[in-house]
């Protein structure tokens, strides 16, 4: 029972984590309907951008959070410009392709700056987050993890229900011809939600890297974990994320726990075939009923 | 004895016919000759290229194979697929396997390893059945990453990561076993798989296949049963792709779970890219392009280490590999989408309509 009760709470906070990672993915899709392939690499940009900030250039925590913030904003912003931006109206396959040659030139690129071994970062997470429920603990990360995921998912239901832009990226999302006709900025719509995405992924990478220790290979191979997550809840739904990844973090740790730990890895990718078979459009996905 | 034709400035087909042929003019035709012949027999003559060359020669051939079935999928029917290198692996896994378990022949085998992968690579296809490209994207990259592990994971069948050898070819008691002589093997493959992938696509499903990939809305209204096509053309790609895997295994001689990876799948996909979409010939010269810039920058990578600098410097470097690859993939996208078969065309038209190439 305990060990059962332990796997559990492994699961969910191993699903924050996913879901966190996910977000940023979402929020791309949701607003351009761009497959992000390189999402694993905006996050690890993000988790060295920390890194560099807070151990080689000694700055206060607080301080180089900020800056990490708003980097990986900035950088979404030019991303979007340079690469993004001449492919509006091109084909799917064009866009996929350019987001895939992406997340290879900026691994590349951290490969080559910081090399493919794990780094880690300084401790600074205080000590009373670690909880203890009678034999079971929950570190201090997972509960800043599952802190982190309910403030992000409350300032984005606020933000896509009330604020302007976030109407804006609905409405760009679900028709872009018509955003258009009615006067949406859709560039800006587009800049904008891989500014958020490139921050949020920052985010997730900074509590993955404070999690497991920073390292490209990883960090890029969480970037694939976000499609069994994004599936099952739906490709453009933000509570599906967050729910679709606590279902695969609890699917994997009792995969491991009792059936056996190499099937482990691959358990969500099988999930990923049966949901695409079965219910494409996930848990609370926009059911578009087009048969072709 | 028909008429040699040269070509009118303009176009002026008058039939439905003269637009779908390969050949404009009969000098199309004379060119194609004169490349096989120093395909076959100027090529792989010792003095021209060394075991070196050949080895790379052998590696464009059989990546070839497999990005012509890759073209098929992406290019013509328009249909993403991420999971090209693992069916690449699953037809070179396939062919071990019958070669080594079942005592298959060297002439039987490899078709039946197509034929194989062609069965794994509709399985995963099924979810096109109510999907557009997008999702299909997915679920290929989820079949690349279950194939992987099953390769590692059966291991009664597959070995395990220590990985399947097997004897050298053999064709009627000739032996197949060095590069000289499997070049051939290669080469001649290849031909006929490109001869049969460039007439697929003139004939009535290659014509459906276009139609889906331009407007599948619109091609199911013309009455193309859009479902099958689409397994088609994914049973069509993958059977290309398990061909060349298992040419790969006998030429390999061994074969491991690694190189079977997702990368090998991007680098399927960089080929057709670079190559051209929707282009047989641009397949080709995408897999020569890759082949190439992979081999010179290990080329770079390999000669630093030896002479130059230290060899901390030469392995900090190879990252900057993967950093080129990416860098290709992202120029030609924003720069020339249509690829090196278009830069090919431009350079040609530019020849032809001299000097007044506007």
């Amino acid at each position: 029972m305990e060990f059962f009760l332990q796997l559990l709470v492994n699961g969910i906070s191993l699903g924050f984590l996913y879901a966190l990672s996910a977000l940023g993915f979402v929020m791309i899709f949701k607003s351009s309907s761009v497959l992000n392939l390189a999402h694993g690499e905006l996050l690890a940009i993000g988790a060295f951008l920390f890194l560099v900030l807070s151990t080689w250039a000694q700055m206060p925590i607080v301080i180089s959070f900020a800056i990490t913030l708003v980097g990986t904003f900035l950088l979404g912003f030019v991303v979007e410009r340079l690469f993004l931006r001449p492919l509006i109206g091109e084909n799917l396959i064009e866009v996929i392709m350019m987001t895939l040659g992406l997340g290879i030139m900026f691994k590349g690129l951290l490969l080559f700056i910081f090399g493919g071994d794990i780094k880690v970062y300084p401790h600074f997470l205080p000590e009373a987050l670690n909880l203890q429920f009678g034999s079971i603990q929950i570190p201090s990360v997972n509960v800043a993890a599952f802190i982190i995921g309910i403030i992000f998912l409350i300032i984005f239901g606020f933000f896509f229900k009330f604020s302007s832009q976030g109407i804006y990226m609905r409405s760009v999302a679900d028709n872009q011809s018509a955003a258009l006709s009615l006067g949406v900025h859709v560039r800006r719509v587009f800049a904008l939600s891989w500014a958020i995405a490139a921050l949020v992924a920052a985010m997730s990478g900074i509590v993955l890297g404070i999690l497991n220790g920073i390292s490209v290979h990883d960090l890029s191979r969480i970037g694939l974990k976000v499609f069994p997550v994004v599936i099952l809840g739906g490709l453009d739904s933000i509570g599906g994320a967050i729910l679709g990844g606590v279902i695969i973090g609890l699917l994997e740790t009792f995969t491991g726990g009792y059936i056996s730990t190499s099937l482990r890895e691959i358990i969500p990718y099988i999930v990923l075939v049966v949901i695409l078979m079965v219910k494409p459009y996930g848990l609370f996905g926009l059911v578009e009923i087009e048969r072709v | 004895m028909r008429k040699f034709q040269l070509r009118p400035c303009g176009n002026f087909n008058e039939s439905y016919e003269e637009e779908l042929s390969i050949f404009e003019t009969d000098f199309g035709r004379l060119w194609l000759l004169v490349g096989l012949i120093i395909l076959f027999g100027i090529l792989p003559l010792p003095f021209i290229s060394g075991p070196g060359v050949l080895h790379i020669l052998n590696m464009i051939g059989i990546y070839s194979i497999a990005a012509v079935g890759l073209n098929l999928l992406i290019g013509y029917t328009g249909q993403i697929s991420l999971g090209h290198g693992a069916f690449f692996g699953v037809g070179a896994y396939a062919a071990a396997i019958l070669a080594t378990k079942v005592g298959v022949p060297f002439i039987l085998s490899i078709p039946a390893a197509g034929i194989i992968t062609a069965v794994v690579g509709i399985i995963f296809g099924l979810p096109s059945a109510r999907l557009k490209h997008l999702y299909l994207l997915i679920a290929t990259l989820a079949g690349q990453i279950i194939i992987e592990y099953v390769f590692v994971q059966w291991e009664s069948l597959t070995e395990g990561a220590n990985g399947i050898s097997i004897v050298a070819a053999s064709l009627f008691g000739l032996d197949l076993g060095n590069d000289r002589t499997f070049f051939y093997v290669i080469f001649v493959s290849f031909v006929i798989m490109a001869w049969i992938a460039v007439n697929l696509v003139r004939t009535r499903y290659g014509r459906a296949f276009i139609a889906i990939r331009d407007n599948d809305r619109a091609a199911e209204g013309m009455g193309i049963p859009i479902f099958r096509y689409k397994l088609l053309s994914f049973a069509i790609s993958s059977f290309y792709a398990g061909f060349a895997g298992g040419l790969y295994a006998y030429y390999m001689i061994s074969i491991t779970p690694e190189p079977f990876n997702l990368w090998l799948s991007i680098e399927f996909i960089a080929m057709i890219i670079i190559g051209g979409l929707g282009n047989i010939p641009g397949s080709v010269l995408g897999t020569v392009f890759i082949v190439i810039l992979n081999e010179g920058l290990s080329q770079i990578t390999q000669y630093l280490m030896n002479v130059g600098a230290s060899a901390s410097v030469a392995i900090s470097i190879a990252p900057l590999r993967e950093f080129v690859f990416g860098l290709a993939i992202v120029l030609f996208v924003i720069f020339e989408p249509k690829g090196l078969a278009e830069v090919w065309r431009i350079i040609r038209s530019n020849f032809r309509l001299w000097p007044f190439s506007y």
